[in-house]
């Protein structure tokens, strides 16, 4: 019974990581920019949940609802301004660009704020949880979590394989000089996909500090966890990423229930045996590596 | 492209440098000769000052040449630091000096690299970047559970000689700028060989390199295990300097970070750039060292801005200029008395 509990922890985590990554799964798969300032993203719109929108008498329950729009919004300027000028150059470019904002927005984090750990305010909700196995604890925040990643990642699903826009999008994926020849604007696309992927990113970050403590540098390890859950789970492919989440949480839970110190641990080796294995991932197509 | 030496002793002449290379070559000994006796000139905490310019100097150099001649973008090249601080904290604790360790660890970094090159090319670009940075945190997390080595909580360096602080010092300090010295010099004689030709080639077009018969993947790949050995050395001087060893510290991704900022603001793809970059890091860590982190967000932003707007660097924009390489790796190729007309990539 004890490794049920093992894998449902892992099922419960592995949706945060899911919706965490959902994000940097898109930005690549649309104009294969890795965003090294994924993780440090989420943080800041963690930090705007906490210290900015209690301003506007939002409780901090109730502030994906603003904090997510605008992380769209900014999402969208950063693209058509700093990420399109470093695709212009080269793919080597935006590596650069993307890693010196991770590390410009970390340190300003610490600057601000200090060191000190933080949480995002969800009152009774943090203590509740559900028991039915005396061996088996299901916190409420973590279901709304698991629940909550589910439900971007079908909305985004349909949005993509549904709505105009979304046809544009993969149109554009697929091929933005073609897209652009038949009139799409593709340097727009990139921005509306950017405006998702900095929404769900800021949707995660809010998600973490509801769960845990978060702090300037939470952002590093948990780009490195969506990573990996992307590459588990095949690039470019949206339930995969789910997958390759839950996988990559049922690897660390089972990790950490052998020596908590191994939990990291664990997670790395599902990423370097799949990667040894199977380079494209449970649900990837061989061609998204290149 | 080839030059018959019948061209080259007719119209045509091929030099490797624009200014006599007589100047280089009496520059460096005299700088060699200054930075050397440095430590017993200068005050105390600039000898402190230089060490750690040394050590940053050797690392971004191998980073340098990773990214900047064979196109491999690490943000993991910490793994490389911590395993080589950690290769001669393991020597120390078996008995050897710590000073004659600093060859071990470059040797034993590069042997850990090989197998992991084979699992890191199966990516290319960012998810290779990417990778690189898992490869360093399973390591650090490796060792971090190693009661041998001292765990996480660290372990202090056994067996350093005993001597007066200030001899020590000067030893340490030796020790630093004798990496930085090779690791620089290596590097250079390295990109005016036949694999510096090679990784030319790579750069400016990889299908055509391949299609003539350049093993593009095992080029790559010996210069991923030089880098290694490298950083490694970089480690083993920078636990010696230290002499305390810590995961938190030695696998630190502020070392990639450093590394990757100093060479895009100073050139990428120059020899001189990332040193350019190290001295204009250490200067604005100097005189910002009261403002806490600042100096790494105005630094990141030059460095942001740079690789938009400037991608050659500080370095590569003054070379672009006035025609001036200290360390040139390339030929140039023009008339007879004349300056050099054209550059030649190779």
């Amino acid at each position: 019974m004890i490794w049920v509990n093992v894998v449902v922890q892992g099922v419960l985590i592995g949706g945060f990581y899911a919706l965490f990554a959902c994000g940097l799964s898109l930005m690549f798969g649309v104009m294969r920019v890795i965003n090294l300032a994924h993780g440090d993203i989420a943080v800041v719109a963690a930090y705007v949940a906490v210290f900015v929108t209690p301003h506007a008498h939002i409780p901090e329950v109730w502030a994906f609802l603003v904090v997510a729009p605008l992380f769209g919004l900014v999402g969208y300027v950063i693209q058509r301004t700093l990420i399109q000028k470093s695709i212009d150059r080269d793919p080597f470019t935006t590596l650069l660009v993307t890693f010196g904002l991770s590390v410009i927005i970390e340190n300003l984090l610490l600057e601000i704020y200090s060191s000190n750990g933080q949480n995002v305010n969800i009152g009774e909700l943090i203590v509740k949880s559900w028991h039915p196995q005396t061996i088996i604890y299901i916190s409420y925040v973590s279901l709304v979590v698991l629940a909550a990643s589910v439900l971007v990642l079908a909305l985004l699903q349909l949005f993509l394989s549904k709505s105009g826009t979304g046809r544009l999008i993969r149109a554009v994926a697929d091929d933005h000089e073609a897209a652009q020849l038949s009139g799409t604007n593709y340097r727009h696309i990139f921005g509306i996909a950017a405006a998702i992927a900095f929404a769900t990113v800021a949707l995660a970050g809010i998600a973490y500090g509801m769960m845990t403590e978060f702090a300037p540098t939470s952002g590093g390890v948990n780009l490195l966890f969506a990573f990996e859950t992307v590459v588990i789970g095949g690039i470019g492919s949206l339930w995969g990423t789910l997958v390759g989440g839950i996988a990559l949480g049922i690897a660390q839970q089972l990790g950490a229930h052998i020596n908590p110190e191994y939990q990291v641990l664990f997670g790395n080796f599902l990423f370097l045996i799949v990667l040894a294995v199977r380079p494209q991932g449970l649900f990837g197509k061989k061609t998204a590596l290149a | 492209m080839t030059l018959s030496s019948t061209d080259a002793d007719g119209l045509l002449r091929v030099r490797r440098s624009t200014q006599a290379p007589i100047y280089t070559i009496v520059g460096s000994m005299v700088l060699v000769v200054l930075l050397t006796v440095a430590p017993w000139v200068v005050p105390a905490e600039w000898s402190t000052v230089l060490m750690n310019f040394f050590i940053l100097v050797t690392m971004a150099t191998m980073w340098n040449l990773l990214a900047g001649y064979a196109g491999m973008v690490s943000i993991g090249q910490q793994a490389f630091v911590g395993l080589g601080a950690y290769a001669t904290l393991y020597f120390a604790i078996k008995g050897v000096n710590p000073f004659f360790t600093i060859p071990l660890a470059a040797l034993a970094c590069a042997v850990i690299a090989y197998p992991v090159t084979f699992l890191l090319f199966r990516l290319r670009g960012g998810y290779f970047a990417v990778a690189t940075w898992v490869v360093a945190s399973t390591a650090s997390l490796l060792i971090g559970i190693n009661a041998y080595l001292g765990g996480g909580t660290g372990h202090i360096l056994p067996n350093l000689p005993s001597l007066a602080p200030t001899s020590m010092q000067h030893l340490d300090y030796l020790a630093t700028w004798g990496v930085a010295l090779i690791v620089v010099t290596a590097t250079y004689f390295l990109l005016r060989s036949r694999l510096g030709l090679v990784l030319a080639s790579i750069r400016d077009n990889e299908v055509s390199a391949r299609s003539a018969g350049t093993k593009v993947t095992s080029a790559r790949r010996l210069v991923f295990l030089i880098a290694a050995a490298g950083c490694g050395a970089a480690g083993a001087v920078l636990a010696i300097s230290q002499s305390y060893i810590q995961t938190g510290n030695e696998f630190n991704l502020q070392w990639s970070a450093e590394m990757l900022f100093v060479s895009m603001i100073g050139g990428l793809g120059t020899i001189e750039g990332p040193i350019l970059g190290c001295i204009i890091f250490f200067a604005l860590q100097q005189s910002l060292s009261q403002q806490g982190a600042w100096y790494l967000i105005i630094f990141g932003t030059v460095a942001v801005v740079i690789a938009i707007w400037q991608p050659q660097g500080l370095w590569g924009a003054f070379r672009d200029r006035f025609h001036v390489e200290l360390l040139p790796v390339g030929h140039w190729v023009g008339e007879r008395r004349s300056k050099g007309k054209s550059k030649t990539e190779e």
